[in-house]
């Protein structure tokens, strides 16, 4: 179990329980988290569930792959820290997560 | 307004699901219609993913969203489909007792016994980038597609994007317009090999720019563009002279006006049963993604097992009282027939 904190664009936080092997996605949408709104339901085909991991923990939760790089082109405001929550699995290593919510996938 | 088009059933969604209900409606004789407001068959297959490969449909171990798409087109061809692509059906409503109107934005009419709702993660629509102020632009400066090419002769463009929308149009309209910019957030581009070299030889040949870098803001006045603010890699910012914008990123899916037809939805889902897939409005169904029931997977495959359910109750409703005989293709000469297989 990993604890995960989604922070919304107004600043609100949602602090949700991720499973190991859940996706960080997967962990947003079971608990309701606005903003991640995962089109393609976590193939990688859709760039709606965009993230800012906060900087002190960009590097336990690693790079992009490549498919996620060219996915992010479709994504608004792609950032250093950008990420799609859909490519970030859940594991112990990463209990305390901190993510930032875009204002909109759009 | 057009003529009415009357059929049995209207299906609103071409995915993989819309398409197998086709099959499922077409053994039992009842004949579709199937609207889409994308501009060819396959709904996210198409449109998401046609290059990935799919690996749980049942007995094709690996299929991409092309093939299961061209497949599924190949399986519902004897039942003589009528596809209306670039259609948004806007309104669905009841006729007296046993018919329903629908309606689409492209002024078509449509009167049906039966509608099937396969529509997915619901219509797709161009992803509008959250730049502040864009809404006072859409449609006078900022295009999400390009309709007319002409519309775009003589202009200052600034297309944004890395995808073969973005580099297609590009290419196609550098020709005509007074100067063309491309911005991408990288150096790379997802877009044909072909089209990424044809706009680095126009790069090259001083007849077009490139910038690598993200929109950030836009300034005019009146719903007309005169620049936008370009934020590059290295933290700098420029503005780009342009009064006209072609923003390239790509689809999402909105539920959009299924919203609005009097239907139970459970977070943003359409409600069924799982013995008929039948909406709280009796002769309107629901399969694939876009309904929900206890224990619901969004699977391709449980679509397809919706889809025969639903038509059961289907052939149903448009026959009252009619013996409906279970059979099967492999013995059935009957519906070999239908299959133009004997």
């Amino acid at each position: 179990m990993a604890k995960i904190t989604f922070i919304q664009h107004n600043g609100t936080e949602i602090t949700a329980d991720g499973i190991a092997g859940m996706t960080v996605m997967e962990t947003a949408v079971k608990n309701q988290v606005p903003g991640i709104d995962a089109d393609c339901g976590g193939a990688c085909a859709c760039a709606t569930c965009h993230v800012y991991v906060e900087p002190e923990w960009q590097d336990k939760v690693g790079k992009r792959n490549p498919m996620e790089e060219d996915m992010l082109d479709f994504a608004f405001d792609v950032r250093d820290n950008s990420r799609l929550s859909c490519q970030i699995k859940v594991s112990d290593a990463l209990n305390g997560l901190r993510v930032k919510v875009p204002e909109k996938q759009f | 307004m057009s003529d009415v088009i009357s059929t049995d059933v209207v299906i609103i969604g071409a995915g993989p699901c819309g398409l197998f209900t086709i099959f499922e409606l077409g053994l039992l004789d009842l004949r579709c219609h199937v609207i889409d407001i994308l501009d060819r068959p396959g709904g996210q297959c198409a449109e998401l993913y046609p290059e990935k490969p799919i690996y749980d449909i049942p007995a094709l171990p690996l299929v991409t969203g092309a093939d299961l798409t061209s497949r599924l087109m190949e399986q519902a061809a004897p039942f003589k489909p009528q596809f209306h692509f670039n259609q948004m059906v806007t309104t669905l409503e009841k006729r007296g007792d046993s018919d329903f109107v629908l309606t689409t934005d492209g002024e078509l009419t449509f009167h049906c016994k039966v509608v099937v709702i396969a529509a997915g993660g619901g219509s797709f629509m161009p992803k509008k980038p959250p730049i502040p102020g864009i809404d006072a632009y859409e449609g006078k400066s900022v295009f999400y597609s390009v309709k007319k090419m002409e519309a775009f002769r003589g202009k200052d463009v600034l297309i944004v994007g890395g995808g073969d929308s973005a580099l297609d149009w590009t290419n196609n309209l550098q020709p005509i317009v007074n100067s063309m910019t491309l911005l991408h957030r990288r150096d790379e581009f997802r877009a044909a090999p072909d089209s990424v070299n044809k706009m680095r030889e126009l790069v090259a040949a001083g007849k077009m720019k490139l910038l690598i870098g993200q929109v950030t803001g836009l300034a005019g006045a009146d719903g007309v563009l005169s620049s936008a603010t370009i934020k590059g890699a290295d933290g700098t910012s420029q503005d780009v002279a342009c009064n006209a914008m072609l923003p390239f990123f790509g689809l999402t899916m909105k539920l959009g006006p299924v919203s609005d037809w009097g239907l139970n939805l459970t977070e943003n889902l359409i409600a069924v049963d799982t013995e008929k897939f039948e909406t709280n409005v009796p002769g309107i169904f629901a399969v694939g993604d876009i309904n929900t029931y206890p224990g619901k997977l969004k699977l391709i495959l449980s679509g397809f097992h919706e889809a025969a359910l639903m038509a059961q109750q289907a052939f149903r409703y448009i026959n009252p009282g009619e013996r409906l005989m279970f059979q099967y293709t492999t013995s059935s000469t009957n519906l070999q027939k239908k299959l133009g297989v004997v």
